[in-house]
């Protein structure tokens, strides 16, 4: 089992703390993209058919399956609209994010 | 057992013994029997090693640096043109901190074509953080390559063990070849702090901002600050399992001399030669052969030139609008220092034009006539 | 809806690629690692020279994929990943697969010499190059790969790109190696297949992915599967294999292909084309289809 990447920002105070080399040492995850994002996508379960297909396509690894159901995961999501656009039932509608 | 080999497969057996693992290489003239012999090594077993025959150098010095990433102990040579086609990996060796071991021979760059010996092909490549050894004959370059695995895998720097285009390359001499096991109780495996494995993954070099890249270099250039003291370190550890002392200069009758020759290379045994005459006819004559470049050799330089109260140096090379990059380096290391000798730089040699007991006779006549130089640089054999 | 019912999976499940990462919204370069990843498995080593992903992955001290990256030079994907492979097995790894992943600057172009060296040799790597047909990293600017009548920087409007895409399958097939394919994100099930495929053939393997770009290609970030999709059914980009240079596949069979304006006019970087060039590519995409469809003996 690889080791679990640490999940923060990652500050130097010192030369002492950095690597030798210019390696990786956490996790983009303390990136959160969700920033982002101008418009969000809603999902419609009552209307899901749990196809898997916006799950499939996102780019961002930013569908979670929870219980057999696709969530958006708000933290990371770029409002990019694949998944909207792809939904078979179309049941995810892309809203304005609120100022 | 003692052997008469050339240069070249001093190389080749200093690889072996040293156990490389991945040979990625490609052939240009004079380097080519160092490729020659490995692949035979590897062919019939003897080492046991991958051999990529990539398709140009800048591949093969990738392909080294891949593997080296991965975990293994690697080894390449080349000449010239092909060091040149590397330039760009040479520094992503050194930033990389890969302690890839290469050979290089001393040829000269084109245009026009030529395969004769000159240095500014190395020297070209002194800003790029790899460690540079300049050998003077077959049983130092065999001795250096072991030596050189050492240290630069103990900092995680490259190194590149430099040897004169045939008039070492080609000549056979008389070496001793180490036995195996004690080369391998001198260097152990090559065991990094960090490689590609899924088990433990990170990227490595990947985008760095102005916030972090100053500190990776600052690392690198501590680094290379120890080189000196661990090339005498190893070197002495050499002397006491094999009987050869490697270090980081050799001084030849510097004590007592009015004027010493810094050398390298091939010439820097000529003028030991020259030395010898000179001194039968009554001038106190000395030789500085700088085998360490980079890092370069401050203390030792200081320690023995400042005795001195004249210092002539011989270049088989120029940074043009410029002058002899040995003269440079030389002149500035021993700036500020006191006493202060007058320094002469003299460049000779180039695109393998021979550097004989006279070329010395012509400086040591000039340096020992003159309180200093004339002229900027003092050219020697110039059909002028 | 039933809540016993489970999701329709039809990729592998585990991630090994985080969200985080900074590819632009829609970047279909993003999900083609995704995707790989998912078909390879933890076990693998990536080389990345200069490209989008050398920059998506994520800055020092971080990275967003769960796998060991090497970030090499441009033109090294390939000389690196054979460097990787050799010295993997020479500390006693033959588990690992070694991928290089560039772009289509880093493989038709200036990686060019190094991927027909590691071919030449059928070093055991797995070569994919995500395409978005210019060089996207530094500003869009054209690459070999640029199709024809692209706009980029470098071939603007009113000298758009007159030379055809480089057939890199048909170069690569004449190098003979085990495994030559397309794949496009919007058939994942298909991708993942040949990727795995992929990892089970020693010796060369060369994948070519097609990954729309929104920002280059001037589209709208949520038609990026939409693209990759008309792609291959316009025939632009037909999905097919090729196996020891002589054994060419088609993996998609379309019975009517769709007219190369409706995949054209989503895209900003050909709104200049008039009609008369519109014929005149669909001229091109007809002859290239009937071309790779005569190599698959139909």
């Amino acid at each position: 089992m690889p080791k679990k990447k640490e999940v923060r920002k990652i500050v130097f105070n010192s030369e002492k703390e950095m690597p030798l080399a210019p390696m990786s040492l956490g996790s983009m995850l303390h990136n959160k993209t969700g920033a982002w994002r101008n418009i969000r996508p809603v999902i419609d379960l009552s209307k899901c058919i749990k196809c898997g297909i916006c799950w499939k396509f996102c780019p961002d690894a930013s569908i979670d399956i929870v219980d057999e159901w696709p969530q958006i995961n708000y933290d990371y999501c770029k409002g990019c609209g694949i998944c909207a656009e792809e939904c078979p039932q179309k049941c995810i509608t892309m809203v304005e994010e609120e100022k | 057992m003692r052997k008469v080999i050339m240069g070249n497969h001093a190389l080749s057996y200093g690889a072996m013994l040293s156990r490389a693992q991945v040979i990625a290489a490609y052939p240009i003239t004079p380097q080519t029997q160092v490729v020659e012999l490995l692949s035979e090594m590897c062919a019939d077993g003897t080492l046991n090693a991958k051999f990529i025959k990539v398709e140009s150098e800048h591949s093969a010095m990738a392909a080294c640096l891949g593997a080296s990433l991965a975990g293994a102990r690697t080894f390449t040579a080349t000449s010239a043109q092909g060091l040149a086609l590397m330039h760009e990996m040479l520094h992503w060796a050194a930033g990389g901190r890969m302690p890839v071991v290469m050979g290089n021979i001393n040829r000269a760059m084109a245009p026009g074509w030529s395969i004769w010996t000159d240095q500014n092909d190395s020297l070209s490549e002194r800003d790029t953080g790899w460690i540079q050894f300049y050998c003077s004959s077959n049983q130092e370059v065999l001795d250096t390559v072991i030596q050189a695995y050492k240290v630069s895998e103990k900092l995680m720097i490259p190194s590149m063990i430099i040897l004169d285009a045939f008039a070492l390359s080609h000549t056979y001499e008389v070496v001793e070849i180490p036995e195996q096991e004690k080369v391998d109780a001198y260097l152990p495996p090559f065991n990094p702090p960090f490689r590609l494995t899924p088990e433990d993954p990170h990227a490595f070099g990947g985008l760095t901002s102005p916030d972090h890249y100053m500190e990776l270099r600052y690392k690198l250039q501590k680094d290379m600050e120890k080189v000196p003291d661990l090339v005498e370190e190893t070197g002495r550890e050499y002397e006491k399992m094999f009987g050869r002392y490697l270090g980081q200069v050799e001084e030849y009758l510097c004590a007592d001399a009015e004027l010493v020759f810094v050398t390298s290379g091939t010439a820097g045994y000529t003028a030991r030669v020259a030395v010898d005459e000179l001194r039968e006819k009554g001038f106190k004559v000395g030789n500085l052969r700088i085998k360490l470049f980079r890092p370069f050799p401050f203390k030792k330089v200081r320690e023995i030139l400042t005795r001195v109260p004249k210092v002539a140096v011989l270049d088989r090379n120029l940074s043009y609008g410029h002058h002899g990059i040995f003269y440079q380096e030389v002149k500035s290391a021993l700036y500020g220092q006191s006493p202060q000798p007058a320094i002469f730089g003299f460049v000779a040699g180039l695109g393998g034009r021979d550097i004989t007991r006279d070329s010395f006779k012509e400086i040591a006549d000039y340096a020992l006539k003159h309180d200093r130089a004339e002229e900027e640089i003092v050219w020697i054999g110039v059909k002028k | 809806m039933s809540k016993e019912r489970k999701m329709a999976i039809t990729i592998p499940r585990e991630e090994l690629m985080s969200p985080g990462h900074l590819a632009c919204q829609g970047c279909g370069a993003a999900l083609a690692m995704r995707l790989a990843l998912k078909a390879l498995g933890q076990k693998t080593v990536v080389c990345i020279p200069a490209c989008c992903w050398a920059v998506i992955d994520g800055p020092f001290p971080y990275s967003s994929l769960d796998i060991p990256i090497y970030h090499c030079a441009f033109e090294t994907a390939a000389s690196s990943a054979s460097g990787v492979r050799a010295g993997l097995d020479m500390v006693g790894d033959r588990e690992t697969a070694v991928l290089a992943w560039a772009g289509d600057g880093g493989t038709f172009d200036i990686g060019l010499q190094a991927l027909s060296g590691a071919a030449e040799r059928n070093d055991d790597i797995i070569y994919t190059c995500y395409d978005n047909e210019a060089y996207m990293n530094t500003g869009i600017q054209r690459s070999s790969a640029t199709p024809l009548g692209a706009w980029t920087t470098t071939t603007p409007v009113k000298h758009y790109k007159k030379e055809r895409k480089k057939d890199i399958i048909g170069i690569m097939a004449a190098h003979a190696i085990p495994y030559v394919a397309t794949a496009s994100v919007a058939y994942p099930e298909d991708m993942v297949k040949k990727f795995k495929k992929a990892r089970e053939i020693k010796g060369t393997k060369f994948i070519h992915v097609l990954a729309p770009c929104p920002a280059g290609w001037k589209s709208r970030p949520e038609d990026t599967i939409k693209l990759a999709r008309l792609a291959v059914q316009t025939g632009y980009f037909p999905l097919y294999e090729v196996e020891n240079g002589e054994k060419w596949t088609l993996n998609l069979k379309l019975k009517e292909r769709k007219p190369i304006a409706e995949y054209l006019k989503l895209q900003g970087r050909f709104r200049h084309l008039k009609e008369e060039e519109v014929n005149w590519i669909q001229q091109e995409v007809d002859a290239n289809y009937e071309r790779i469809l005569k190599k698959c003996g139909l």
